[in-house]
């Protein structure tokens, strides 16, 4: 007998038995779908979060005291700007560091009140970061070096301050001291899902005063191209540590947090396609059953056909073939599901998916690897049955 | 295997080996330790083209006997030939060809694929032969045609009356042109005149093709037809009314 033959014979039993094969399907089609909107979702999360990283600048090291490990409480720092000063002098570009201290303040303009992060930096800020700004200017050393109370807003912030009006020029109040706005920036989106255009930006050296306090909470370096990072990321750390002997210092360049934060997502993902692959598995052992049932309901049919001349491998292929039909075409129609589920929640969400092709081929290839795997068992049952004992079945 | 063929007298009678040769066949089952002898030693020749009734009560052995003409089971032992054919030493898909090929069955149940046409169960035993489409299905419309179905190919079983169904079983039987057709308890499903409209088919069949017609039944007036009654009693022959033509 030929392939198309069998082919054609187990479409015919599927189609005549429409509803189970509908039924066995949807564990498959369930399975699927599963993989491939779970997957994109992971996938999705793992992008966006490494746009978010590689959109801050490039050939970034931040430095913080202490150790930097998830899950270790924060190190107060001992950073001073002296600190900061002899950084930029190991370092040899004072111009490529940069500092942030950070603090949660109100800020006011008339009635208008918002509670935001106010962070102390200076005038190098834009040589180590990517921060565009939509109008006035960025602060200047003139600034730092004389304790202006100047402030540069973030983009949500001007909005909803000042609404329509320029904000540049005007005047807010933040922690009860009056500030002069100089400029505002350009929207910038979220990182690790703290919004970046809530933040207002003020001289490091007025933050201070403001705080009562000489410290930052870190510095941030920005090295002049991706293959002197991980000598100057050593070199700042090597210094710091002389300078203060016995205490942790933490440099983490963006390789690293990007490496680190896509293993984890990575992880994530693979948990996400484990689980779905375990339904899939489910839907597996569904079909195996239906399968076995039609080899018992059909045993009348399979000792037929060997009477009037069909091998064992022509029964065989025709029992197989319908279960890997079953599943693939579950799988098809799984991932036409999943496509459409996933750009369902691209749109209709905050949740960014992504399709990728290796789920889509993972996910086919599964399904009929799972066809073969759980259809091998009965058709090969089918295969054997001996057809005197078949012909006389009930 | 060029023995005097014992029936020349009548019609279409092809020359060449005995459609079926049996010597000293037995076959024991063994079921749960007990051992049951269904067979104890069966001879008979089946000539090209002749008609023969194998007669019996049953649990005489003749389903069994009838199954192991039709190669759907193998002896314990004895020698078997089919179209002078020893099977014995045939692997299960050299016997499953075999059956293809020369073999041709009706059963008392019909055995049609419901939701299947008339057409499409007729060309089933192509389909095993590797017969293109096209071909299976002139071939089964003329086999259809030979049987007075000609009108019925594109209706299902449920759409027939058990004697059309038996027909279509003949028809399926004879698309192959096989050496042998068995036919067990043909009319067992069937009212009389139905019955009787089947044998004069199976009459037919085998004085105009000269296919060799074995058929097995209980009924004396079903058996009648046959110019040759085989009597099996307790797993032995005991009365071959042509065993001085049959038996070598």
């Amino acid at each position: 007998m030929r392939g198309r033959e069998s082919f054609v014979m187990a479409l015919e039993a599927l189609r005549v038995n429409r509803l189970r094969s509908a039924l066995t399907m949807l564990g498959v089609i369930i399975g699927v779908l599963a993989v491939v909107v779970l997957v994109s979702v992971g996938t999705g999360a793992k992008d966006a979060v490494e746009k978010q990283i590689s959109g801050l600048g490039t050939n970034i090291i931040l430095v913080v005291p202490g150790q930097l490990t998830v899950g270790a409480a924060p190190t107060q720092s001992r950073l001073s700007l002296a600190d900061v000063a002899y950084v930029r002098r190991v370092v040899g570009d004072p111009a490529k560091v940069t500092v942030s201290l950070q603090s949660g303040e109100t800020v006011r303009v008339g009635r208008t009140e918002a509670f935001v992060t106010i962070i102390g930096t200076d005038q190098n800020l834009t040589n180590v970061f990517q921060r565009p700004l939509s109008k006035g200017r960025h602060l200047s050393e003139t600034d730092v070096d004389t304790r202006r109370r100047v402030a540069v807003l973030g983009a949500e912030v001007a909005a909803r301050m000042f609404g329509d009006v320029d904000p540049v020029g005007r005047q807010v109040s933040i922690a009860g001291a009056r500030f002069r706005v100089v400029g505002v920036y350009a929207t910038v989106g979220q990182t690790f899902g703290l919004s970046r255009d809530q933040e207002v930006h003020v001289p490091v050296t007025t933050a201070q005063r403001m705080l009562g306090v000489d410290r930052v909470n870190g510095l941030a370096v920005g090295a002049s191209g991706p293959e002197e990072v991980e000598a100057l990321q050593g070199r700042v750390v090597a210094a710091l540590t002389e300078r203060y002997p016995g205490e942790k210092f933490s440099a983490v360049t963006q390789t690293q947090l990007l490496g680190t934060i896509g293993s984890v997502l990575g992880m994530l993902t693979g948990v996400l396609a484990a689980i779905a692959g375990i339904s899939l598995l489910v839907g597996g052992v569904g079909v195996s059953n239906i399968m076995l049932v039609s080899v018992r309901e059909r045993t009348k049919e399979i000792g037929l056909r060997k009477a009037l001349g069909a091998r064992q491998r022509d029964v065989l292929a025709q029992f197989l073939i319908e279960a890997v039909l079953l599943t693939t075409i579950g799988g098809v129609i799984g991932i036409v599901l999943g496509v459409g589920g996933a750009v369902a929640i691209r749109s209709f969400t905050e949740v960014p998916a992504s399709i990728t092709w290796w789920s889509i081929a993972l996910a086919f290839g599964v399904s009929a690897v799972v066809g073969v795997f759980f259809g091998v068992a009965p058709a090969r049952r089918a295969g054997r049955l001996d057809p005197v004992v078949a012909l006389r079945a009930e | 295997m060029t023995a005097p063929d014992p029936s020349a007298t009548a019609p279409a009678r092809p020359a060449g080996p005995p459609a079926i040769e049996a010597v000293d066949l037995t076959r024991r089952y063994d079921l749960d330790g007990v051992s049951v002898e269904a067979l104890r030693g069966v001879s008979l020749r089946i000539g090209q083209g002749e008609f023969a009734a194998i007669v019996g009560p049953s649990g005489s052995g003749k389903s069994t006997l009838m199954h192991l003409l039709g190669c759907l089971d193998r002896p314990t032992s004895g020698v078997l030939r089919i179209n002078g054919v020893e099977m014995s030493g045939l692997s299960d898909t050299r016997l499953a060809e075999l059956r293809n090929q020369t073999i041709g069955f009706v059963f008392q149940s019909f055995h049609l694929l419901a939701r299947t046409t008339a057409l499409d169960n007729v060309a089933l035993p192509l389909v095993y032969r590797g017969v293109g489409r096209a071909e299976r299905r002139e071939r089964a419309r003329t086999a259809l045609e030979s049987v007075g179905l000609g009108h019925r190919m594109g209706h299902r079983p449920s759409q027939m009356s058990g004697g059309e169904q038996q027909r279509v079983a003949i028809a399926r039987a004879l698309v192959g042109e096989p050496k042998v057709l068995l036919a067990d308890e043909p009319t067992g499903n069937l009212d009389t005149r139905n019955g009787t409209e089947v044998m004069a088919i199976l009459d037919r069949l085998n004085a105009e093709r000269g296919v060799a017609v074995v058929l097995v039944t209980h009924e004396p007036e079903v058996a009648a037809h046959a110019r040759r009654q085989i009597h099996v009693r307790d797993g032995l022959i005991e009365l071959d009314t042509g065993a001085a033509e049959g038996r070598p």
